[in-house]
């Protein structure tokens, strides 16, 4: 889907926000954000990309009021409903009786491990791979409702394949429960200038990981 | 409950995210989904454990050792592996180095992807709209703003991470650092610098 998220070349928002001596949480409710986040992930009930594509299915106006560890807890929120994990009621009301620990709650004691070991994505695939480093291909003219790892300035611009990286979970497929079909990814390289046409800054190249279903031969 | 406990920072008791991510909290915690204690402890990873200093020492190393920076650039996963930094957000690794002619930047345009384990959590400016809509469409003019102006003969390479790859960026070692050691040379590299919205500092 082509919502709030995909902000590739939009223009309107302004200088970057830097700031000196940036602490790594502005306030305490954005390392407990994190903190939940990541703990309920571990609950497996949804994967990475269920849960990108609840974040970009806020509301556009939300989305981009909302700092980015609130458009987590918004995301979550809704993650927890989906799942029947929570409840409306017990949302609105702050409180929830009681409950045996879930079999998949993560004891903090494991923590380390589970950090450090992450969800590798990587897949085997079976199949010849489609493309070459140096074929000419294009990002296919998409615009699914669903979720996909397109990004909107590149669909249906030429590019050259650069290097095959193997077989990655699909997340096209796997934010929907249906499951990893992985696919062939590709680094794709995009020349400014036919992405942007006139006017676009002088030597530069834009290159995205894309998925061999994303693309077709140029 | 937002009074229910102190964490020290009164401010946020007048913020609203402040009392629905306790509320959330609680809610959790009875139902036995999650344990604070966890929550606990991801949080002092992030905040004392995994951050750029990670990423600096795998820059420092390459800088010094081309065996090392080979094998970076071949497999970057597994030489930063040997560093010790592995895990979330880091399992599939790039490395990409900058020359005298092309220089890297790194973004995601779609969420705000970045390789944790080498810099920690992203900042702000990583994170935001701004930087996210404009770094790929005028990368120059977005570099200028953290006071990086490259002449035009320096090609950019923006690396847009779509994928579940993530990218660091191996600046190039700045003049006048002979003789210096792994802890010093780390010392010269910041966080701008490994996504590329930067050079390394020089030496003093």
């Amino acid at each position: 889907m082509n919502g709030p998220h995909d902000l590739g070349g939009r223009m309107g928002f302004g200088p970057i926000p830097l700031e000196a001596d940036e602490p790594i949480f502005h306030a305490d409710w954005e390392a407990r954000a994190l903190g939940i986040t990541l703990t309920c992930g571990a609950l497996g009930h949804w994967t990475l990309d269920e849960s990108r594509h609840a974040r970009e299915s806020l509301p556009p106006a939300v989305y981009y009021s909302a700092s980015y560890y609130e458009i987590w807890e918004r995301a979550l929120e809704a993650l927890l409903l989906r799942h029947a994990l929570v409840t409306e009621d017990e949302l609105a009301r702050g409180q929830a009786a009681a409950g045996e620990a879930h079999p998949r709650r993560l004891p903090a004691a494991r923590v380390p491990a589970v950090l450090a070991s992450g969800g590798p994505t990587d897949r085997p695939v079976a199949t010849p791979a489609r493309f070459q480093p140096g074929d000419r291909v294009r990002a296919r003219l998409m615009h699914p409702k669903t979720h996909t790892r397109m990004p909107g300035y590149l669909t249906g611009r030429p590019g050259v394949i650069e290097a095959d990286r193997g077989g990655f979970v699909l997340p096209d497929s796997n934010a929907h429960g249906g499951g990893e079909n992985p696919e062939r990814l590709y680094t794709v390289v995009f020349e400014a200038a036919r992405v942007w046409g006139q006017g676009a800054e002088p030597g530069v190249t834009i290159s995205a990981d894309l998925w061999e279903s994303y693309l077709e031969p140029a | 409950m937002p009074h229910d406990h102190d964490h020290g920072d009164h401010d946020n008791h007048l913020d609203p995210m402040d009392a629905r991510v306790r509320a959330l909290e609680t809610i959790l915690v009875r139902k036995g989904l999650i344990d604070p204690a966890a929550v606990d402890a991801i949080i002092d990873t992030y905040a004392n454990k995994v951050g750029p200093r990670n990423g600096a020492q795998v820059v420092a190393r390459a800088w010094t050792d081309p065996e090392f920076a080979a094998w970076l650039a071949r497999d970057a996963t597994a030489a930063i592996a040997d560093m010790g930094f592995t895990g979330r957000q880091g399992e599939h690794m790039q490395a990409v180095f900058n020359t005298p002619d092309q220089h890297n930047v790194i973004v995601c345009t779609l969420c705000s992807c970045y390789p944790w384990s080498v810099l920690g959590l992203p900042p702000v400016w990583y994170k935001s709209p701004a930087y996210r809509a404009r770094v790929v469409i005028e990368p120059r003019a977005v570099l200028a703003e953290f006071g990086l102006t490259l002449p035009v003969s320096t090609r950019i390479r923006v690396w847009d991470s779509t994928a579940e790859l993530r990218y660091l960026v191996v600046p190039m070692r700045p003049e006048g650092t002979e003789g210096m050691d792994l802890t010093a040379l780390a010392d010269l590299v910041t966080r701008e610098a490994m996504v590329g919205t930067g050079l390394p500092r020089l030496p003093a």
